[in-house]
């Protein structure tokens, strides 16, 4: 388990490194800096002066490798708009993100798998279709599309709830519900596959011919061989939260790291912006990382041949 | 016969698929007495495993089944879930064709087997251990202790078929039904289990349906035997009669199918033809197209149900003389 | 006098992983072990054993699937040429194989008629009306009904089905047929029909067999040699009816011994073997079977056993097969 532990936290750090690499590339490609954020009527000196104080006028790989240089030090450079440190605007940032993110989580977990649960248990039955029903329904609409649809009912017409900002708990329930409802369709619809699958078992059957009664045969036999394949799908939700996040974070102006990196990458912040990839590349790969554990805890299948 | 322990009668399954439905079991009528062993012959499609699961509630929801199924007189057909677990495991067990795929997987051995001492037996603690290494060693499992921590996936095919039957044994069950239970596992292997289930059959006088597509098998580990084909019942004998004097073609057809392993190498008597699908099968009897001596009345009624001696009865409009097969005639087999 | 197919001193060893962990040892898997054995044309040798005996590995083998570690294989005199290559895929037509599993084995959006011609069109020979001709005699050598020619392989039954396997295996006109359990996935009635087919098939076309299975009833009805292998190596060889009434090495024996009868006759012996075969990654010193054996003695557990031929022409690898404690045994 060590062995498996170490290897699989070296193929982390290598993850991370190829997506700092790639932002750093792409990011130098993609414009200049200086043009943005100077005035247009500058004068060259001063777009000079401002290349020359933040080393964009040296070749690229010498300014590749002072910034891996520094990173490992845990120096991500310093934005370009106000001069402070990028981890340090992304960090203060996180917060708010993880407010609206866990919750949402918890929504498709604690939403999604009870209802995949239950229509896999009464299949083809009235409860199942409609679950499947709003399930698709769930997942084929656009975040955007849902946010505005949630502002229009609970904002506009119910006024219950405020449509943006970031003034109390209050402002926090339609972004969460946002984020939460497609990632509880898709929840549901693979926790009810997998728990099909798994009833079709041989050793379901078996455990149903040695007396065990069905409650236990669902909670003791069935449930935990169905979380196997569930967790790829929870890892994969973590992975992917603040991707979501970035839109709906947009729509409900919710200051978290979703909004931070809209703007970043408006600007041509590039410090910030390489900052926050890191922070969101670290994040999936910790996601990936906790699927992996938990694959091995879940299956002894996996446990004995937990090589590389 | 004396008072059975289980009594099948007119025993349908009715399987509801897209519309259609398919009768897998056509009125079954079998009855087990205590102790003793009985084999359940037949192909794939001949209902001789949906008929046992019928019995003991296990087919999916889809399945209608009709008739009455008793142990000592107590009704299960259409009986209260409750009524089913408490029979299941305690009276009447089961065992599977692949027991590594009957085991769950991601349980260990000794869990698997202290859940069903809990169940039947009520005990806990140190008792379930104590008992289950004293249950693998009785089905012959050497280093008993470490196969308590190991998981399935750990174990040979014959090493999980011993643990299936060991758990069967947790319940002291009257009744043990071995579905195809070494049809998985390679030969020498085979031999081993069907001998230990004969000796647990000596040891602890439980009666024993075993079910397989294999004559052999059947005919070596059983008392009577019972052949089924497409749904139904054909023919029923004690083991040696069946065997030396099979009354109906289908049975005389499967015997003469089976390769010799001494004296002199004949031309096997092929059945022609193919076991009809179950949403489509002949009227009458259900042999009939493929039997060399069908007769006109044979397409079109349901063949009676002939004793033709001492337990042994033969479903079948002919009456075929003992001692002759039906595919010795010429051009009878393909 | 050279046979069809000539296999020598065979050998395939596979790497695997010994343990667990990322820096588990590598250990060798010897799945064919020093296999040789000769098929005469028009004759069948049945080759039994249990799962993982490495029966199957040696079929393909045979028929150059796969490369050996170690060893020929000759046809028709002629080494193997290399897997892959132009020659090799000539050859291909003179050697076909039929697997267990029909299904499997046929494209299931392809009418059958399509999929028989198909080894035709591969070798790029024969007219489009040569072919529907050629399928059509194939496919009433085998049983099968012309209008059949359009059914899906769904459509038709699991020996129909085995019968369209053995009807395109047919087309090339091969000398030699390896058949990896054509019949372990039939129902009795129907491995009946497909045992006889192949019988007459040989008796037609004088088509050669390896004939590969854990069935002995049905290999003793098949062949007329039989080679009996465990854990990779054969342990006993020789003319079938002899082998399954006298057989010689104790693992045959347990084999034979192993199928349950139904007739009357007299009670056979029975020699019932204690616990599982070894794991094929770490097989046992001396002779492999040793500890499984009721014979085995300190000579058996450290000493490899050659295969000797006895005075009937039986080769049987075992130290204590002279003695006649083990005749008295049995």
């Amino acid at each position: 388990m060590l062995a498996f532990t170490v290897s699989r936290l070296l193929r982390a750090g290598v993850t991370i490194l190829i997506v700092m690499t790639f932002a750093f590339v792409v990011l130098r490609l993609s414009g200049d800096p200086a043009l943005l954020i100077m005035s247009v009527d500058a004068p060259p000196e001063a777009i000079k002066a401002f290349r020359q104080a933040w080393g964009l006028d040296r070749p690229v790989w010498d300014q590749y490798l002072t910034y891996i240089g520094h990173a490992l030090t845990g120096d991500f450079g310093k934005s370009m708009r106000d001069g402070r440190p990028a981890i340090e605007l992304v960090m203060e940032r996180v917060p708010a993100t993880l407010a609206i993110t866990m919750p949402a989580l918890a929504l498709k977990i604690g939403l999604g798998i009870p209802a995949g649960i239950y229509a896999a248990l009464h299949r083809n039955s009235f409860a199942d279709r409609a679950t499947m029903a709003v399930a698709v329904a769930g997942f084929t609409m656009p975040s955007f599309v849902l946010a505005l649809l949630l502002v229009l009912v609970f904002s506009v017409n119910l006024g219950w709830l405020p449509a943006s900002g970031a003034d109390s708990p209050m402002y926090a329930i339609l972004p969460i519900v946002t984020l939460g409802a497609a990632g509880a369709a898709i929840m549901a619809r693979f926790t009810r596959s997998a728990m099909l699958e798994v009833l079709g078992q041989p050793y379901i059957r078996a455990a149903s011919a040695k007396g065990v009664n069905w409650r236990q045969v669902i909670t003791r036999h069935a449930l935990p061989n169905a979380a196997i394949p569930t967790v790829t799908i929870i890892g994969f939700m973590i992975g992917s939260l603040v991707a979501g996040a970035i839109v709906v974070e947009t729509v409900f102006a919710w200051p978290g790291i979703g909004r931070l990196m809209v703007s970043a990458v408006a600007n041509r912040d590039l410090a910030v912006v390489q900052a926050l990839l890191m922070v969101i590349a670290a994040w999936m790969v910790m996601a990936n990382f906790a699927v992996d554990l938990a694959y091995g805890w879940l299956d002894p299948r996996v446990r004995a041949s937990a090589s590389l | 016969m004396a008072v059975p322990l289980v009594a099948l009668r007119g025993l349908t399954v009715d399987f509801e698929n897209g519309g259609r439905t398919s009768r897998a079991v056509d009125g079954i009528d079998i009855e087990i007495a205590p102790g003793e062993a009985m084999g359940i012959v037949g192909e794939s499609g001949s209902g001789k495993s949906v008929t046992w699961l019928a019995a003991l509630g296990l087919l999916p929801g889809r399945a209608r089944i009709g008739g009455s199924a008793r142990i000592d007189g107590q009704e299960l057909i259409g009986a209260p879930r409750r009524l089913l677990e408490s029979v299941r495991g305690s009276r009447i067990a089961m065992i599977f064709q692949d027991p590594s795929s009957c085991l769950n997987p991601v349980h260990r051995i000794g869990w698997q087997l202290g859940e069903a001492l809990k169940l039947h037996r009520g005990l806990s603690g140190a008792a379930v251990d104590a008992e289950a290494l004293r249950l693998l060693d009785q089905v012959g499992i050497a280093d008993a202790r470490r196969r308590l921590s190991d998981y399935p996936h750990q174990l040979s095919g014959g090493l999980n078929q011993r643990v299936m039957i060991a758990m069967a044994l947790a319940g002291g069950p009257d009744l043990l039904i071995a579905d195809e239970p070494t049809t998985a596992l390679d030969a020498t292997i085979q031999a081993q289990i069907l001998a230990l289930l004969g000796s647990i059959r000596r040891d602890t006088g439980m009666a024993m349906v075993l079910i397989s597509h294999d004559l052999g098998v059947v005919a070596e580990n059983v008392d009577r035997v019972a052949v089924m084909y497409a749904g139904r019942l054909v023919e029923e004998a004690l083991g040696a009669d069946l065997f030396a004097g099979a009354r109906h073609p289908y049975t005389q057809g499967l015997l003469a199918a089976l390769p010799a392993l001494t004296g002199p190498r004949r031309r096997l008597a092929a059945i022609p033809g193919t076991v009809p699908d179950p949403w489509n099968v002949p009227a009458g009897c259900r042999f009939a197209p493929r039997c060399p001596i069908a007769e006109k009345r044979c397409s079109t009624e349901p063949p009676p149900v002939h004793r033709v001696g001492l337990l042994h009865r033969a479903v079948c409009h002919r009456q075929v003389e003992a001692g002759f097969s039906v595919w010795s005639l010429p051009r009878a087999a393909e | 006098m050279s046979g069809l197919l000539e296999v020598t001193d065979l050998r395939r060893y596979y790497k695997v992983r010994a343990g667990r962990g990322p820096f588990a040892a590598k250990a060798l898997l010897r799945a064919v072990d020093g296999v040789s054995f000769r098929i005469e044309a028009g004759r069948t040798l049945g080759l039994v054993g249990e799962s993982g005996c490495g029966k199957s590995t040696t079929g393909k083998l045979a028929l150059g699937l796969i490369e050996p570690t170690s060893g020929t294989v000759n046809y028709a005199g002629a080494a193997m040429p290399p897997t892959g290559g132009l020659e090799w895929r000539a050859l291909r037509r003179r050697i076909q194989m039929v697997y267990q599993d029909p299904l499997g084995a046929l494209d299931r959006r392809l009418p059958v008629g399509a999929q028989i011609m198909e080894p035709l069109a591969i070798h790029g020979d024969a007219t489009p009306a040569e072919r529907r001709e050629r399928a059509g005699a194939v496919m009433d050598s085998v049983g099968l009904q012309p209008h059949q020619v359009d059914r899906y392989p769904h459509e038709l039954s699991g020996g129909q089905r085995q019968r369209v396997v053995l009807a395109r295996a047919l087309m090339t006109e091969p000398d030699l047929l390896i058949c990896d359990e054509p019949i372990s996935a039939l129902d009795v009635s129907i491995q009946a029909q497909v045992v006889n087919l192949l019988l007459d098939l040989q008796d037609r076309l004088g088509i050669a067999y390896l004939f590969i299975s854990h069935d002995l009833r049905v290999v003793r009805q098949v062949s007329h040699d039989v080679a009996v292998m465990y854990l990779g190596r054969i342990v006993e060889q020789g003319e079938a009816e002899s082998l399954f009434a006298r057989p010689a090495h104790p693992y045959t024996r347990a084999l034979v011994s192993a199928i349950p009868t139904t007739g009357a006759g007299p009670r056979r012996e029975r020699l019932l073997l204690q616990g599982d075969p070894p794991n094929p990654v770490n097989v046992p010193a001396g002779c492999t079977f040793h500890t499984r054996c009721p014979f085995a003695t300190a000579q058996c557990r450290s000493e490899v056993p050659l295969l000797r031929t006895l005075d009937d022409g039986r080769e049987v690898a075992c130290h204590r097969v002279l003695e006649s404690a083990l005749q008295v045994a049995a």
